[in-house]
């Protein structure tokens, strides 16, 4: 149950916050922004610390690259972009410099997901799980909230080699406290239920939320769980909660192709192959309109979950 | 550095061409022409500028090689073998399954920095490299070799402003001009004349050279200390296939592999 008096913060702006501690703290952070520290937030470090910031201008394959050779002297770089700028220009950069090699370089990639909201289908980025969990050596964070985001930048800045996170623009629920535990690669489950199995990244975290609640009042007990790592993705929780549960629905801002979904998809077909449903962009681009319109029309709110569930529970039952 | 001795680098250039037929012929594949191209750039870096330590490859102070034209692979390797990185021995097992030395210069390769071969990213890389070597005040240097068709990648040209922006007098790019891409003269394909105009618009030192010639090399790579303020950039007008008469300067020799005639024939040439 998500309290009617939720804090709303985005990611992003818990990053930028987050990313000036992290400086203090550790002084061979440097930041490298695709002109757009203002956007992602990144500009409270570049105040705070302007000889470890850089614009590297609108150049992501450059900005990229000079990433990894920062590495070289123990740097640890955090490139920040839009995800949809950053990652499509720059993956042969990301693939060969930075996977390949698996250097130190850590990508931001704010403006996830349809909620970026009037900017409309070329800032909205739809597609960033997919082509980032296909690489080799690269981990990929998509944290629920504001605090994870602050818990997610401290073990990334700690851990070697190339990871991806994703941030969102738009403010929204901040559902979990500073004394959760939160490890990249472990599932937070932040509701039990034995009749079906939400796995949700993200905002759409608190849509699952709410449609657990919908569901119990008509006596369907649904699990949640935070996926908030699509890579490595915790295999266990997955095959343990579909186990359980039998039926699973998973729920994300991006296409249904590759992402989220496909993932749990391939842990269930390999290890327990329960009915499956997926929300998620069906195959399409965005376009401009305000957050939550957009979360309507494509089909990305609590009620569509609860369809999803009830499509997969109905699946479960077999045939009448 | 060490000492230049210009009779044992030609001795050594010839060695290394041998050595590249060899193992490109050994391995039923390789790029032979623009390995060829670079030996004497690479003879330069490796024996008489750089500061580097083949027992201690990741010598905090050493200079930094970036092999950006990462095609051009067995080069560098006999090169680092040569250096002692490691066993001339292990030149055998180059492109064959199991082995350190891939097709494409491979970063577990003691010696190399950086796997490449996807081409236009090593000079941003090496730009990076030069950013974080001034950050903590260090005095190492970063050499990038290019190839021409190369730089056709746009990639290059974002680095060539963040150096320049930066003011990163650290870093030189080499091009091994040999003016010849895959499948046919870079002018015919992609013109990127006029070339030294170009880089020095882009606010890049500009020294042209001949790239087979030691003395003018040298003298590039010497005059790097007194350049401040702006990256340079080397054109070294080399020649494709350099050094066997019937692969110079034709672009099948990219990647062609030699028939045993050829081998032969090629060997004798420049053993003579």
């Amino acid at each position: 149950m998500i309290p009617v008096e939720t804090e709303m913060k985005s990611t992003r702006e818990a990053f930028g916050q987050a990313l000036v501690e992290l400086g203090r703290e550790n002084n061979k952070v440097v930041v490298l922004s695709g002109d757009l520290e203002d956007s992602t937030r990144c500009e409270y470090f570049k105040k705070e610390f302007p000889e470890r910031f850089f614009n590297l201008g609108i150049a992501e394959q450059d900005l990229v690259g000079t990433a990894v050779g920062l590495t070289f002297e123990g740097w640890i770089p955090f490139v920040c972009s839009f995800a949809s700028f950053l990652l499509p220009s720059a993956y042969s950069v990301l693939r060969l410099s930075v996977c390949y090699n698996n250097k130190n370089v850590k990508l931001i990639g704010s403006h996830g997901g349809l909620t970026v909201g009037p900017d409309g289908a070329t800032a909205q980025s739809l597609e960033d799980f997919a082509i980032t969990r296909v690489l080799p050596n690269i981990r990929v964070i998509c944290p629920v909230d504001a605090i994870e985001t602050k818990k997610a930048l401290r073990q990334i800045a700690s851990l070697q080699g190339p990871v991806y996170m994703r941030l969102a623009r738009i403010p929204f629920p901040v559902i979990t406290q500073d004394a959760q535990p939160f490890e990249i690669g472990k599932a937070n489950i932040l509701r039990r239920g034995k009749d079906v199995s939400i796995i949700a990244c993200g905002l759409m975290v608190s849509e699952a939320l709410k449609a657990a609640d919908i569901l119990s009042r008509e006596k369907i007990e649904a699990e949640v769980i935070n996926m908030h790592t699509i890579k490595p993705l915790d295999e266990e929780t997955i095959v343990q909660s579909a186990r359980s549960a039998g039926a699973v629905v998973t729920a994300e801002e991006h296409q249904m192709y590759g992402g989220l979904g496909s993932a749990v998809a391939e842990v269930l077909g390999k290890s327990h192959p329960v009915p499956l449903e997926m929300v998620a962009v069906r195959d399409a681009f965005g376009e401009s309109g305000e957050p939550e319109e957009l979360l309507r029309k494509y089909q990305l709110k609590d009620t569509d979950i609860v369809n999803a569930a009830k499509k997969a529970l109905k699946r479960k039952m077999g045939p009448e | 550095m060490l000492k230049f001795d210009i009779i044992a680098f030609q001795e050594k250039a010839r060695h290394y061409r041998e050595d590249i037929l060899t193992m490109v012929c050994e391995a039923g594949s390789g790029h032979i022409g623009g390995a060829f191209s670079g030996v004497e750039i690479l003879i330069s870096l490796y024996h008489y500028k750089m500061r580097h330590n083949p027992q201690n490859p990741s010598w905090s102070q050493r200079d930094r090689f970036i092999m950006s034209k990462g095609h051009a692979s067995a080069l560098l390797y006999v090169t680092l073998a040569d250096r002692g990185y490691f066993p001339k021995e292990e030149l055998k097992t180059f492109r064959k399954l199991n082995s350190r030395l891939q097709g494409h210069v491979y970063s577990g390769v003691p010696g190399v920095e950086l796997s490449t071969g996807a081409l236009g990213q090593g000079l941003s890389v090496s730009c990076g490299i030069a950013l974080g070597a001034k950050l903590r005040q260090s005095d190492s240097r970063v050499y990038c070799l290019l190839g021409d068709g190369e730089i056709q990648e746009g990639q290059n040209w974002e680095a060539a402003m963040t150096a320049s922006q930066h003011k990163l007098d650290n870093l030189c790019a080499i091009l091994d001009h040999n003016k010849i891409q895959q499948n046919d003269f870079v002018s015919k394909i992609k013109n990127e004349e006029p070339l030294a105009d170009k880089w020095r618009s882009f606010g890049w030192k500009v020294i042209e050279v001949d790239g087979h010639n030691f003395q003018e090399l040298a003298a590039a790579l010497d005059a790097l200390e007194s350049i401040k303020g702006k990256p340079v950039f080397i054109i070294a007008h080399t020649v494709k296939g350099k050094g066997v008469s019937f692969m110079e300067n034709q672009a099948k020799w990219h990647s062609r592999l030699p028939t045993p005639q050829e081998r032969q024939a090629a060997l004798e040439e420049l053993g003579r």
